[in-house]
């Protein structure tokens, strides 16, 4: 079972689901936001040959997937410490 | 060595390769067979994952996809979906179910609604989504062979079953994890040195993520702008702001592929297979930076083999491709059907257009994109005959990820799980390998056969896996009062809507004539295409099982407690039975 209290465990929780919060809302920003919804408003800005919503649609939000990922398991890691919940090396 | 040699040669070697890792990672316990043993480092597991992942469709389709039917900027469906997706798994599904450190996904379903019932939806509903997706690679296999060393279609499955079935039935996950490895540096290597030779033809610069954003070699025209230009002259809509049907359209297609992916199981599983919590969550991240090498490659290719065909079809003078000069790849991809003309106007030239009364390219396969690519750029004949080698590689990996997904929902879930619990470890590994032998030969079989649904099944399986096995795994991990009920309820309804759905479309079970609603826009529901329906299967899965838990009774305590326990890193050993 959980080494925490309760109180900890909905701390610990509360933290990650937080975090998860914030990270998928710069997921769907730059996919759904960039990529699809916003991109004619977008694509008025150009970088180099690439129209910008273009752009995120099919390179720059596969770029930002990868950050949130490690980013993610970074902070994870991290908080896992904080709270002592880590595994064993 | 002329081009048949050598790919024979380049296919040969890499078949030889996989067969020795299968000697090599032979497995002795269920735990070998179902996880690769547990002990598999996050950046192998990545690589493996991102193989696994990729399959035919990806390799050979998904470029053409982008460039011909989805005509540009309304491929970023594909793009955005099967990327992102990983974001889901890493941070909603691959920790937790590597915490709870079983085998199967059902089995995790199963523990969590307490419920042998739930258990046995979870596997039929792995099932149709894995047969599904299955079918597709099993066809790509053939299809490699027939037109890359002229073999029967027949033929080249046979081949292709037999090295799945060796490396597959002796090494189970342990084998498959080495063999995806290998499997994924041939395929990149495959995909990416064509791109970088057309990319440096095109624009002078060697990363094709950059070259489609410059400009062509010898003038300040952008890559894209020319594109642009060309496309709009021949008819068609613009390359890069050309929407797929709609917004909504695109947006439901785009988060179908996402939470599909986050709910395939031959993907979750992999993520059994690393040492600690922590390994699944960078694993996932691993994994999304080797598939990005080749998504981010895909568009460029996409764009630049689209220029270059129109520019072939242009002819010298821009007036249309003399039929007696095509040139000599253009006549080989002609006699496997790829490619095709008809001289409508009888002026001895080809013509191109968006218009299908004056057009005479009468059909121009997605596939050529990718398979036609280095003999469009005249690249030497080793990059061709690898070519090959990577086609069959991607098609391969995937068809055994599925494969052992399928083996050990039926072994480990249906016989050691649910029908006789007290088999021994030695009989059920046994029974794993029977299991994965029958697997191989419905897919072959299925192969060799194809059902009229076998074209279209890859995006159709995304559909089924996010309308029922992700949203249930979700409220597993998420929900303590989501009941058995509520959960075997909305499994049974999410991929039921989205099966009446593509059935009332497509026909009942694909057969044409039996759909009672035509597949034309004005009968689709908000105007959502069959294959972008899996989001509003989710979306009812969720529903359903929301309000039957209301009105059934609570999950029982130690439930809860396993909830709690798989929400926290610590403690998880490796992967195990118990």
């Amino acid at each position: 079972m959980s080494p925490l209290n309760e109180e900890q465990g909905k701390e610990y929780w509360r933290r990650n689901l937080s975090l998860m919060l914030k990270l998928l809302t710069i997921w769907f920003i730059v996919s759904y936001g960039f990529g699809i919804i916003l991109v004619d408003v977008l694509n008025q800005i150009k970088i180099g040959g690439y129209q910008l919503g273009f752009w995120f649609a099919q390179q720059g939000s596969i770029y930002v997937f990868v950050g949130l990922i490690f980013y993610y398991a970074k902070k994870m890691a991290a908080l896992d410490k904080e709270f002592g919940v880590e595994e064993d090396e | 060595m002329d081009l048949q040699t050598l790919t024979y040669v380049v296919v040969g070697f890499t078949f030889a390769l996989y067969i020795g890792i299968a000697i090599w990672a032979r497995a002795g316990s269920t735990k070998d067979f179902y996880v690769a043993g547990g002990g598999i480092h996050p950046i192998q597991n990545g690589m493996a994952t991102a193989a696994d992942w990729m399959s035919a469709a990806s390799f050979i389709s998904m470029a053409g996809l982008i460039a011909l039917s989805y005509g540009g900027y309304g491929g970023s469906v594909f793009l955005m979906g099967w990327t992102g997706g990983y974001v889901i798994l890493a941070m909603l599904i691959a920790p937790y179910l590597r915490k709870y450190g079983k085998f199967t996904v059902p089995e995790f379903i199963g523990d969590r609604f307490y419920s042998n019932s739930a258990r046995t939806v979870a596997v039929i509903c792995l099932i149709i989504c894995s047969v599904t997706y299955v079918i597709g690679q099993m066809k790509g296999v053939g299809v490699a062979f027939s037109r890359f060393l002229e073999v029967d279609y027949d033929t080249g499955l046979y081949v292709g079953m037999t090295i799945v079935f060796f490396y597959a039935v002796l090494g189970g996950m342990k084998g498959i994890t080495y063999t995806q490895i290998a499997q994924y540096c041939v395929l990149i290597l495959a995909y990416t040195i064509p791109a970088i030779f057309i990319s440096l033809q095109l624009t002078g610069n060697p990363v094709p993520q950059l070259g489609l954003g410059s400009t062509l070699v010898g003038t300040d025209v952008y890559l894209l702008d020319k594109l642009d230009m060309v496309v709009t002259d021949l008819g068609f809509k613009e390359y890069t702001t050309n929407v797929r049907l709609s917004g909504i359209n695109m947006f439901a297609y785009t988060m179908s592929l996402m939470i599909g992916t986050a709910g395939l199981p031959h993907v979750i599983i992999r993520f059994f297979t690393v040492p600690k919590v922590k390994d699944a969550r960078s694993s996932a991240g691993w994994a999304l930076v080797f598939i990005a090498i080749l998504y981010t490659t895909a568009p460029a290719v996409a764009g630049m083999a689209r220029l270059n065909l129109i520019d072939t079809l242009g002819g010298e003078d821009g007036q249309g491709l003399i039929i007696e000069d095509r040139p000599v790849w253009f006549k080989n991809w002609e006699k496997t059907g790829l490619l095709n003309f008809d001289d409508k106007n009888g002026d001895g030239r080809i013509q191109y257009s968006a218009d299908k009364d004056v057009n005479e390219m009468v059909k121009i396969d997605n596939d050529i994109m990718v398979l036609a690519n280095p003999e469009i750029a005249k690249l030497p004949n080793w990059v061709i005959a690898l070519v090959a080698a990577g086609g069959l590689a991607a098609a391969l990996s995937t068809a055994a990820g599925l494969l052992l997904a399928i083996s050990s929902a039926i072994s480990h879930d249906l016989l050691k799980g649910i029908l006789t619990p007290n088999i021994s470890e030695k009989a059920e590994l046994n029974a794993s390998r029977i299991a994965m032998a029958f697997a191989i030969a419905g897919a072959g079989y299925l192969g060799l056969n194809p059902p009229g649904f076998a074209a279209g099944t890859v995006a159709l399986a995304f559909g089924l896996a996010a309308s029922s096995i992700f949203p249930a795994l979700m409220m597993g991990i998420f929900s303590k009062s989501i009941t058995k009920e509520g959960a075997i309820a909305g499994m049974v309804g999410g991929i039921g809507v989205t099966l009446f759905y593509v059935f009332q479309h497509k026909g009942i079970m694909f057969i044409p004539d039996t759909a009672f609603l035509g597949d034309t826009l004005p009968n689709w529901f908000l105007g959502i295409e069959p294959n972008a329906f899996g989001v509003v299967g989710a979306a009812v899965n969720f529903t359903v099982a929301f309000v039957v838990s209301r009105v059934t009774a609570e999950p029982p305590q130690e439930v809860q407690g396993l909830v709690e326990h798989i929400r926290v890193p610590v403690g998880s050993g490796e992967a195990n039975a118990h």
